[in-house]
């Protein structure tokens, strides 16, 4: 069997894989988190549970109701994205003229209450939901076995990033989002109903949370607390990438995703802190964050 | 943080109002050990002491830590293990706590105002949940047990703590000490720069204070002080786990000054003292404390931003014109 | 009803937060007019024009387009109703190019230039408009400050301060520019500093100070008032 560094091969590619895997959902978390900061202003602590909704809205679909994976793909992101409207319209669109602290604290007592909800519901134990038959199995690559559905999971967050990206940086919606992240009263001033769009963009960055946690169900189990320590993972993520960036919060999740996934094979005791102590170098080395501006 | 807050300028004296309410309440700390449970007042006192730590940053430099854990469950590890496998008298055990969450404090204050507003909160809480992390695998904090059977001991050789009455005193006494210790910061001519800062930080740098000096200051004392409470609540209930290390003790101490009253002095004991006499209440429901825990938070951050002592302040001010 | 005006301010007052900065403003512009208002730095010009579009919130008066009440209404409807606004500081987006900056207001009515008509009058856009909106030089972003309203069909321009900091040769530019709106019937209202360019374009002048309306009088009489303007402007 061959050996790099002393570690075998195919434990390193899979460890690279899981690596890229929760990069990814890095990637589309930090990437909600600063779509939604760069317009609101609002850190949304309640990011982590709207993931951990989407994918108990997958799993009570599926066993309540019927309904599949496919479709949850899509009605799970629709359900928290209106959920998210109900929040914006009804509680946070109060607190845009004071403190951003306001919001997180907020959305801070919001994730509180949807996940000690769920675990009352539900128990804090994981539940298992299995991926759909299309993607079951794995393949063998030569070099590693792959399991299908992590890798239908690694192309579909990048494809859901990439088309993120298209609509900020290509669209007209996209353009009226980053004019009013410039200046929102000018733009509102040119006739943009700056409000609704505020609303659509909280909407919208709640519903991309939810469908990454549609497709987180089948490798983590579901459970209510899936969300609240990964979000203080991406905050880390986002703490280094800076939210000036789109491009550079994708780019971070990723590269976290897969340094945390090495060091995993290298150093294993320090895999649950090494983006914290990354986060720690990047403040003392560039505190604006790696793509960030100093505001 | 710009938050809806009295700042009350330094007073040479007290006025003799203050001085009344004030005995008042000591007095009524001095007796309630007949009325109610000591262990209940004492849980009430260390947490307490800690949400005014918390607020010594929050209510005077406007900056929201949510990290604060660490230093109160860190502290009480470390006076934990002091007592325990050092054979520690508990006064040099707690110190040793205080020391260790001033240490913990200058690293993770030195990392943190490294950026300003709500990453500077970011920041507080990863760091946070690495050193909660660090817990879980350090050989010395026993990972999921935790320190138990922490012996109370004899203060200074002498007080046996084992005696629930002398235990209260002990722990009223230290927090009146912290309580105090406070008071004379916020009054002082640091204090006075502190909340200088806090309404306007580019007039600070401007006036020529070395700003980060000052707000790593002020971080590195409400650690200890934090710490301090939570050494004494490991002597008081002589184990150390996981529990304090948490994100979500973080967020308590947050809630409980948010509810008391941000800024205020006496706000965080008042918030304290209703967050934990509704856990207790709650213990015996089967309904989840974290939701209600949530709910506070949002019906405070909603219609309640000055919280209580800062809404009865309010009512004062307007009733005096 | 022939001479109705087409917006219409009564005693208008505004504040900045504590400040109490406009005073009774009075103003009246008819379809197809010109309008400046002139007035020392701190006048109430720029003030003015933000509290008509209502980007200055606090106001109390009358602000009638077409006998439509605007003040009630909120920011976004304001355009919607036929306002286009030009801000003193351009107000172009760093993190959108040319043609996206011109693209970006929506339209209010279909009677507004089509984008071929607009880089037709300012070639210098077409040529640019994959360039990001902060790189052009300042009479340019100025022109695609004026473009971006034309493109919407907004009935009243309000423009501020157009030739701010602007070489001569760009003045004479945009002055070619407002002369061919104002055939095209276009109303506009001119915040200006610059007589000397305002009366190429002027029907009627308003003169401000400290908050208030002092004077008004038709473009051609400019000769005849020039006493108290320099009083007022203070050259």
């Amino acid at each position: 069997m061959s050996t790099i560094f002393g570690i075998p091969a195919p434990a390193l590619y899979g460890q690279i894989l899981i690596g890229l895997i929760n990069g990814s959902f890095y990637a589309l978390l930090s990437l909600g988190l600063a779509v939604i900061f760069g317009l609101l202003r609002v850190i949304n602590f309640a990011h982590g549970a709207q993931y951990m909704l989407g994918a108990f809205a997958a799993y009570l679909l599926l066993n309540y109701v019927g309904i599949g994976y496919w479709p949850s793909l899509m009605l799970a992101p629709l359900i928290v994205g209106a959920v998210a409207v109900v929040i914006e319209r009804t509680m946070l669109s109060r607190l845009y003229s004071l403190d951003p602290l306001y919001g997180l604290l907020l959305t801070f007592g919001l994730a509180l209450i949807f996940e000690g909800m769920f675990r009352y519901w539900f128990g804090a134990a994981g539940k298992p939901y299995s991926p759909p038959a299309q993607l079951a199995g794995g393949v063998n690559l030569g070099f590693m076995f792959m399991p299908i559905y992590r890798g239908w999971v690694v192309i579909a967050s990048l494809v859901i990033c990439l088309g993120t990206w298209l609509l900020i940086e290509k669209t007209r919606l996209g353009a009226y989002l980053r004019a009013a992240t410039e200046n929102a009263t000018l733009v509102q001033a040119f006739g943009v109903n700056v409000p609704r769009l505020l609303t659509l963009t909280y909407g919208l960055g709640a519903a991309l949370a939810a469908l990454a946690g549609v497709l987180a169900a089948p490798i983590y189990q579901v459970s209510p607390l899936m969300g609240s320590n990964l979000i203080i993972i991406v905050f880390a993520v986002v703490v280094v990438g800076g939210m000036g960036s789109i491009l550079g919060a994708i780019v971070t999740g990723y590269m976290l995703g897969v340094l945390e996934g090495l060091t995993k094979v290298f150093y294993p005791e320090a895999s649950s802190i090494v983006i914290f102590v990354i986060m720690a170098i990047v403040l003392l080395v560039r505190p604006a964050g790696l793509f960030g501006r100093e505001e | 943080m710009a938050v809806e807050t009295h700042y009350i300028p330094a007073q040479p004296k007290a006025r003799t109002s203050t001085v009344v309410l004030g005995a008042v309440a000591i007095a009524a700390l001095l007796a309630a050990p007949f009325v109610v449970y000591p262990v209940f007042m004492m849980s009430i006192l260390c947490f307490a002491l800690f949400a005014c730590a918390f607020n010594l940053l929050i209510g005077y430099v406007g900056l929201l830590s949510f990290g604060h854990a660490t230093f109160f469950g860190g502290a009480a590890y470390f006076t934990a293990h002091a007592v325990k496998v050092w054979g520690f008298e508990p006064l040099a055990g707690l110190l040793v706590g205080v020391v260790g969450a001033a240490l913990l404090g200058l690293v993770v204050g030195f990392l943190a105002i490294r950026r300003q507003g709500i990453y500077f909160s970011m920041i507080t809480l990863a760091l946070g949940q690495m050193f909660a992390f660090i817990c879980l695998q350090a050989p010395f904090t026993h990972g999921e047990d935790g320190i138990q059977g922490v012996p109370r001991g004899h203060l200074l050789g002498l007080i046996d703590l084992n005696q629930p009455l002398a235990m209260y005193y002990v722990t009223l006494a230290i927090f009146l000490f912290g309580f105090f210790a406070i008071w004379r910061i916020v009054h002082s001519p640091f204090g006075n720069i502190l909340q200088a800062i806090r309404e306007n930080e580019r007039r600070a740098i401007s006036l020529g204070y070395r700003v980060d000096r000052y707000k790593l200051g002020a971080f590195v004392m409400s650690a200890a002080l934090a710490g301090l409470a939570g050494g004494t609540k490991a002597i008081v209930f002589q184990f150390a786990t996981l529990t304090d290390v948490q994100w979500q003790m973080s967020g308590e101490v947050i809630l409980m000054t948010l509810l008391g009253g941000i800024g205020t002095l006496i706000g965080p004991v008042v918030g304290a003292s209703l967050v934990i006499a509704l856990q207790n209440y709650l213990a015996a429901y089967d309904f989840p404390v974290t939701v209600l825990i949530g709910v506070i938070f949002v019906i405070c951050v909603l219609i309640f931003r000055r919280g209580i002592a800062g809404e009865v302040i309010e009512l004062m001010r307007r009733k005096a014109g | 009803m022939r001479d109705a005006p087409l917006l219409e301010v009564r005693d208008l007052n505004a504040w900045y937060g504590e400040s109490h900065v406009l005073h009774g403003v009075d103003l009246d512009i008819r379809e197809g007019e010109t309008v400046t208002l002139l007035g020392r730095n701190g006048a109430g010009k720029t003030t003015t024009l933000r509290a008509i579009m209502g980007i200055l919130r606090r106001r109390e008066g009358v602000i009638r387009l077409r006998g439509q009440d605007l003040l009630k209404l909120p920011l976004h409807k304001v355009a919607q109703a036929g306002l286009g606004y030009v801000p003193e500081e351009r107000g172009i987006f760093a993190s959108l190019n040319v043609a996206e900056n011109l693209m970006l207001p929506p339209k209010v009515a279909e009677s507004g230039m089509s984008v071929e008509e607009i880089y037709r009058l300012f070639p210098n856009l077409h040529e640019r408009r994959t360039s990001q909106g902060t790189k052009l030089s300042g009479g340019e972003q100025q022109m695609l400050a004026i473009a971006r309203v034309l493109r919407t069909g907004a009935k009243i321009l309000l423009l501020d301060e157009p030739t701010e900091g602007l070489a001569p040769v760009i003045v004479q530019r945009i002055g070619d520019v407002l002369v061919a709106l104002k055939e095209r019937g276009m109303t506009i209202l001119l915040v200006e500093q610059n007589f000397r360019f305002a009366r190429k374009v002027a029907d009627r002048f308003y003169l401000m100070e400290d908050g208030r309306m002092v004077g008004s009088f038709p473009g051609p009489e400019l000769d005849a008032h020039m006493d108290q303007l320099h009083e007022v402007l203070g050259v």
